[in-house]
């Protein structure tokens, strides 16, 4: 058990990006993203259009089980509006919470019912289970979606590069029945999931033209929020510390200067 | 080498190390509130500290209990004879004296909508859920709640009559959002 | 702690405790005590594993009040805890990145005690309490990595609690793992008491820490020179002179602790761990928390499954033998140029074994040629790790104990006053 565990293991989880990419398959495609670096936000308007792409595309098979209508209108969040800073009071989160069906109950008979989703709710599941899944998907367990890009190396690089890498087999190479060939999945060159998206596959209501290049920047935009949704705190609390922190250090070296002043050492 | 904050006067040299420790204890504070923080009601719990109820689903004389913040809340729609029967009451043989119109809130249009009683169902004697049955005498004498502990009768606006129980049965916070919404967890903002 | 008191009670209520209970006298002592007044920054880790031990406590105590121990509801309450509990995207990572940034410091801390001979006579009992530490902050860790209950908790349980199966069946290598799971996998009673251990060990922790610092005030710190302390002039008050000086070391390494944990959480992890535990499954690569790798190196550098477990082990243990392994009457390494360099070469070694733990056996460092079918051949990483497990052992089973009797020290300053003052001829 060991010796087969051990004869598995590689990699070092700080030098993993590099190593990931080099391990399985084509490097990523690098992007330049909104929310990259120290002082990076999330595009809201990018975001929303993802989670359209989501909704429309990706729900149908995808869970993303983490996220409540309620953190969509958060602080950070693609649909947050500063005039409702409780966004459970927001009629956007309002609305889209009811285009969602929420099986609740038991009720009274002991059924269970269907009603329209509410703030409070999370984003409902495809599935009833895994297995339902799997069954729905010839096998194949479609991810929830909500860590997606933080549970892959180079996550959002990696899920862009995904999406827009399907392209077909090389010649000599044979696909196994229901497969795609994308030289980018992590789990080898062959993946369950047909290419999602195509030219035109959502109409975005901001008039944002729907090219597959845009919807997959678009949807990994929201995805990356989804996986990290307080990343603005973060960053902003980061920033306030860290200042905080410096002048700390400037005063205790003064002070440690003048205690230190008599002393030779 | 001297030790320098021992002098009963700052000096110039104090004001360093006052200024440090101020700023340590200033940090020290702030962080103080999120350890402090994360003990109060989470986002989750908090998206439930409103419920939408729509009472156009309920009937005539029937009752639905709603839960919310883990209380049950009793929506009842009553007769027109029951709320008569509210109205005529002289207030002054009440323990709480209340009229049935002071403890209804107004819908869009400013006026009441007396056919709607919502009450939250916890008996203010030691805080056991009162019976509802309008047929028969489950519900007390007084054609509204008895609560089973140790037998106060309700009226049907949720008025104690009889029994231990102290005061009336408490109305939530609630407003009509629309003719026949409402929230329960907020007043209607002015 | 050394016979005298600075502490006179002035007012009658402090003359009424200190008849009593003594512990502001006890505070005072311990903080107004003679230190060597040539202490370095490589001195500031002690304090600085103090504020993250502390740290770890708050964090780790808040976390508790969210977090469910049970293998359905693990991951999702972690998930609850970042999304949900106010301010729980601090406090959370607070508590992952810190327990990474307190293994830091106490691999500094450690190799600085190696350098200036630290865990010498007389303070052996300093030091083996400092390995206790050590052993159970690992335990700590390796039983808090798994609680997420992702993919790497789960699998580095499986890894590690079946390193005990490296024992017999016949000498009850199965009933071991089998009583540490709480049945024949790694389940839910196993994440459940890792759960109880992981709250307690690090009380076990504080205790032993407060032994540590009753220790060090028998003879006192060490110091760069490695002289003991002979007269009053070699010394400072700890308080105000190195209480500011640790003070500001300490937000330093704050800054440094806060730039990961508000800007790179995720760096010290591995993304397997935000996909929920799936015993049916493992992950295609597999590593342990980079504080673990050198000791993961050392375990796949040896063949046989027995002796690597006995390897490992014995690479922790050697430590504790370190007092009576280094022979040198000389404590400081400034002033043993050979030792000087065996010690930075050792450093190496630990760094390089990391760095084979992180990776494929099989992998290689360095690329010699090609063989007959077109396939690369060099030095691979199991190679490179045996290698220098080796010379971690000599280092101090061969070259610690000889490097004593053989090596030719600098001269020495008289005493520590006339390094600082210079009026002796040290090295620096």
């Amino acid at each position: 058990m060991l010796k087969r565990i051990v004869s598995l293991a590689i990699i070092a989880s700080f030098s993993a990006g590099a190593v990931f990419a080099a391990g399985a398959g084509a490097k990523n495609k690098t992007q330049d993203w909104h929310f990259e670096g120290m002082f990076g936000t999330y595009d809201k308007a990018a975001a929303q259009r993802g989670f359209q792409v989501y909704q429309e595309v990706c729900a149908a098979c995808h869970s993303l089980k983490y996220v409540a209508f309620y953190n969509l209108g958060d602080k950070g969040a693609p649909f947050y509006d500063p005039e409702y800073p409780n966004p459970n009071d927001n009629p956007v989160i309002k609305a889209i919470a009811k285009m969602f069906t929420i099986i609740d109950g038991p009720d009274e008979s002991g059924d269970m019912f269907e009603r329209p989703g509410i703030t409070a709710d999370k984003i409902p599941n495809p599935y009833a289970n895994e297995m339902a899944a799997k069954a729905s998907n010839m096998g194949a367990f479609p991810p929830d979606l909500s860590l997606i890009t933080r549970a892959r190396a180079d996550g959002s690089n990696y899920l862009y590069s995904l999406l827009t890498g399907y392209e077909d087999p090389p010649e000599g190479m044979k696909l196994s029945p229901g497969m795609s060939y994308n030289p980018y999945f992590s789990g080898g060159n062959q993946i369950a999931m047909g290419a999602p998206l195509t030219e035109g596959r959502v109409e975005y209501t901001d008039g944002t033209e729907a090219s597959v290049d845009q919807m997959a920047k678009d949807v990994v935009e929201f995805l990356t929020w989804a996986a990290d949704p307080k990343m603005e705190q973060r960053k902003r609390t980061g920033w306030v510390v860290l200042i905080y922190l410096f002048l700390l250090a400037l005063l205790l070296y003064g002070s440690y200067r003048a205690v230190w002043r008599d002393v030779k050492h | 080498m001297s030790t320098p904050v021992e002098s009963d006067e700052p000096t110039r040299r104090d004001f360093i190390h006052i200024a440090s420790g101020t700023a340590v204890v200033a940090g020290a504070g702030f962080l103080a509130w999120p350890l402090i923080d994360q003990m109060n009601p989470s986002a989750d719990t908090l998206s439930l500290a409103t419920i939408e109820f729509d009472v156009s689903s309920l009937e005539e004389g029937a009752q639905v209990v709603a839960k919310w913040r883990g209380k049950p809340v009793f929506i009842r729609y009553r007769t027109a004879a029951e709320i008569e029967e509210a109205r005529s009451l002289d207030v002054n043989v009440l323990k709480d004296k209340q009229t049935d119109s002071e403890r209804l809130v107004p819908g869009p249009d400013g006026k009441l909508k007396p056919q709607y009683l919502v009450a939250i169902g916890i008996c203010t004697h030691l805080g056991c859920v009162p019976l509802f049955d309008p047929k028969d005498t489950k519900g007390g004498e007084y054609g509204g709640w008895f609560c089973p502990c140790h037998g106060s009768h309700y009226d049907n606006s949720g008025r104690i009559r009889k029994g231990p129980a102290p005061t009336n049965l408490e109305v939530p916070p609630y407003w009509y959002m629309s003719d026949t919404v409402i929230q329960i967890g907020k007043e209607a903002s002015v | 702690m050394s016979g005298q008191s600075n502490y006179n009670p002035k007012t009658g209520i402090e003359k009424w405790l200190d008849a009593r209970l003594p512990i502001i006298r006890l505070g005072v002592d311990t903080m107004i005590f003679p230190s060597p007044r040539n202490l370095n920054y490589w001195w500031t880790f002690g304090a600085i594993l103090a504020v993250m031990l502390v740290s770890q406590l708050i964090t780790g105590i808040i976390l508790a009040m969210h977090y469910v121990p049970h293998p359905d509801m693990a991951f999702d309450s972690v998930q609850h805890i970042n999304r949900n509990i106010n301010w729980g995207w601090m406090l959370q990572p607070m508590h992952a990145v810190g327990a990474s940034m307190m293994f830091l410091a106490v691999y500094i801390h450690m190799f600085r005690g190696i350098y200036y001979g630290s865990a010498k006579n007389p303070r052996e009992m300093i030091w083996i309490v400092g390995m206790v530490i050590y052993l159970l902050m690992m335990a700590t860790g390796f039983m808090g990595y798994v609680l997420p209950w992702g993919q790497m908790s789960i699998w580095g349980a499986i890894v590690i609690t079946n390193l005990f199966s490296a024992i017999p069946p016949e000498a009850a290598g199965t009933a071991v793992t089998q009583w540490l799971w709480g049945g024949f996998a790694v389940d839910g009673p196993t994440l459940n008491r890792f759960f109880s251990l992981h709250y307690l060990l690090p009380f076990l922790i504080v205790g032993m820490v407060i032994l540590h610092i009753w220790a060090l005030h028998i003879p006192s710190n060490n110091n760069p020179t490695g002289i003991s302390i002979k007269t009053k002039a070699d010394t400072l008050n700890f308080h105000p002179y190195y209480t500011v000086k640790d003070a500001f070391a300490i937000v330093v390494f704050l800054m440094i602790f806060s730039y990961f944990l508000f800007f790179k959480p995720d760096s010290m992890g591995h993304p397997d761990n935000f996909i929920p535990a799936n015993p049916y499954s493992t992950p295609a690569h597999i590593v342990p928390e980079w504080y673990y790798l050198p000791f993961y190196a050392i375990l796949r550098a040896v063949p046989d499954k027995l002796m690597g477990v006995v390897a490992m082990f014995a690479s922790i243990g050697v430590l504790f033998a370190l007092p009576w392994l280094d022979t040198s009457k000389v404590r400081s390494m400034r002033y043993r140029p050979l030792a000087k360099q065996f010690f930075f070469l050792f450093v190496l070694v630990c760094l390089g074994l990391g760095w084979a733990g992180a990776k494929l056996p099989s992998d290689l460092v360095f690329v010699t040629g090609v063989d007959a079918d077109g396939h690369e051949v060099g030095l691979t990483f199991v190679w490179m790790s045996r290698i220098l497990t080796i010379y971690y052992f000599a280092f101090f089973l061969v070259i610690l104990p000889i490097l004593g009797l053989v090596e030719k020290p600098k001269p020495r300053p008289a005493s520590i006053e006339a390094s600082v003052l210079g009026t002796d001829k040290g090295d620096n």
